[in-house]
């Protein structure tokens, strides 16, 4: 009797190059070797050179005297963290349907990332805007439909993110969170348009109007803060993502290679 | 049409099973029957203000007899292994959501008929003549309401503390039907016709519309075990 050989197939450990990757191109986010040489010009690049500016310029950008400076110095960062900006919803959106014919392992990492990064980006907008809405209203939270309908946002958020954990078997809560994602992400226009009917009590929109071009509604000395903070945003929310995308990264492939360790 | 017929006999089997076992109905009976007592005891209600508020105690007293019902949904199916037989079986999973929303439809509304009389009769209320119309804006509801709780009821089928989790998932979704309900029978009770409440009900229909197609669709991979 002579024995077969078999050898063992090589383990699944994901290449150096794959690791590297994020979903946004080759960023190397977080390579020593790399960040060691270009470590300060990517951050920047990302995020702190933008972020910061256009902190500066909302903070000293209108006249300090000016009445109503301090809220409307704020408003520039409560509007730009605001999660209806579509590519945070419309990016979740088309990874879960992505995911769920193929489940890929990449494709979820990325959407509970995004949905993590969501539940802070909606929490700083209620935050913020409650700082505005105190000076400029007068209270603290009123039932108007965007404050709702942004808490709403933060409710389906924790309720997906709730259901993630509470699943114990992994890619049965992974298919389970990307159905309740496609539910939640066909069910929003119907909150807005609900919500938005019951009532309203916010300015209409400053920037994107049909009558008036943005610079005719607001002077430039807000409106230049603003839009670099909506850049900024922009920016740094991509930076977070990546960031948490490659810490969800890190940690499958610690449990590969526990697994693969035991065997 | 097989999977009407598919959708009959599953439907059929369920509403056996509960007049059998008669535990989720006789339940949410008499839940619906004790919120009533809890409204009363809970606000000074005069008939004036009962009119005003009845819409929103109605449709709560049915929100909370609903999810009631949706944690017993899937009860049967879990205990001895009964929803891997049912999967194994050639049959259209989109049957099985269909046969689900439609039993627990029955079940609500058999609650709806008795809770809606009952609370004409226990708050003095003399506008019998809108109980019809009424009925059918929280027969509108009911079917928004039983068509995501089912999809959600199944999307936690495998979740711990599922009973907590479905209620939390679930009602922020729920905030179109229930506003749109809650203004239709505002409507109707104000002035007994739908009147100014029309784009409210064109709502309720489309939530029904796309969330009964959305589910016999994905239901597929949202029973997959």
């Amino acid at each position: 009797m002579g024995y077969a050989i078999v050898s063992k197939p090589p383990l699944p450990y994901p290449s150096a190059a794959a690791l590297r990757r994020t979903p946004f191109g080759r960023f190397r986010v977080n390579n020593h070797e790399h960040a060691a040489k270009h470590g300060k010009r990517k951050k920047r690049l990302f995020g702190s050179a933008r972020f910061n500016s256009g902190h500066r310029r909302s903070l000293l950008g209108t006249h300090p005297s000016s009445p109503g400076c301090l809220s409307r110095r704020s408003a520039t960062h409560h509007v730009s963290a605001h999660p209806k900006y579509p590519y945070r919803l419309s990016l979740f959106f088309s990874r879960l349907c992505w995911q769920l014919p193929v489940l890929m392992e990449r494709d979820d990492i990325l959407a509970y990332s995004a949905a993590e990064i969501g539940v802070l980006f909606t929490a700083l907008t209620i935050t913020e805007g409650s700082i505005w809405g105190r000076p400029t209203w007068g209270v603290w939270w009123t039932w108007d439909a965007r404050l709702t309908l942004t808490a709403i946002l933060l409710l389906i958020f924790v309720g997906y993110l709730m259901l993630r954990s509470l699943v114990e078997e992994e890619n049965r809560a992974a298919s389970s969170a990307a159905i309740l994602g496609i539910i939640g992400f066909l069910d929003i226009p119907l909150i807005h348009m609900s919500v938005y009917w019951w009532r309203t009590l916010h300015q209409p929109p400053s920037i994107l109007r049909p009558d008036k071009a943005p610079w005719e509604n607001i002077q430039w000395p807000l409106l230049t803060p603003l839009l670099i903070n909506v850049v900024a945003f922009f920016l740094f929310y991509f930076y977070l993502l990546s960031l948490r995308f490659r810490l969800g990264e890190i940690t499958e492939e610690i449990k590969t290679r526990r697994m693969n360790r035991v065997d | 049409m097989r999977i009407l017929k598919q959708t009959f006999l599953l439907l059929r089997k369920d509403l056996l099973l509960e007049t059998r076992r008669r535990e989720s109905l006789l339940t949410m009976f008499f839940f619906g029957t004790l919120l009533l007592f809890v409204f009363h005891f809970s606000f000074d209600l005069t008939p004036e203000r009962v009119a005003e508020m009845a819409p929103a105690l109605l449709w709560l007293a049915f929100l909370f007899t609903g999810t009631l019902g949706l944690a017993q949904l899937f009860e049967a199916e879990r205990s001895n292994h009964c929803l891997d037989a049912l999967l194994l079986s050639p049959m259209d999973r989109g049957a099985l959501f269909l046969a689900k929303v439609c039993f627990n439809i029955t079940l609500m509304v058999l609650v709806e008929i008795v809770v809606i009389p009952l609370f004409w009769i226990l708050f003095n209320l003399r506008s019998w003549e809108v109980i019809p119309l009424l009925f059918l804006m929280a027969l509108l509801g009911t079917i928004g309401f039983c068509v995501l709780g089912t999809l959600l009821s199944a999307v936690t089928l495998k979740a711990r503390a599922r009973e907590l989790l479905l209620p939390l998932i679930l009602f922020p979704l729920m905030v179109p039907v229930i506003l749109a309900t809650i203004r239709c029978m505002e409507s109707v009770l104000r002035a007994g016709a739908i009147g100014d409440a029309a784009p409210w009900l064109r709502l309720l229909i489309g939530f029904d519309v796309i969330f009964l197609t959305l589910g016999v669709l994905i239901f597929d991979w949202v029973i997959d075990v």
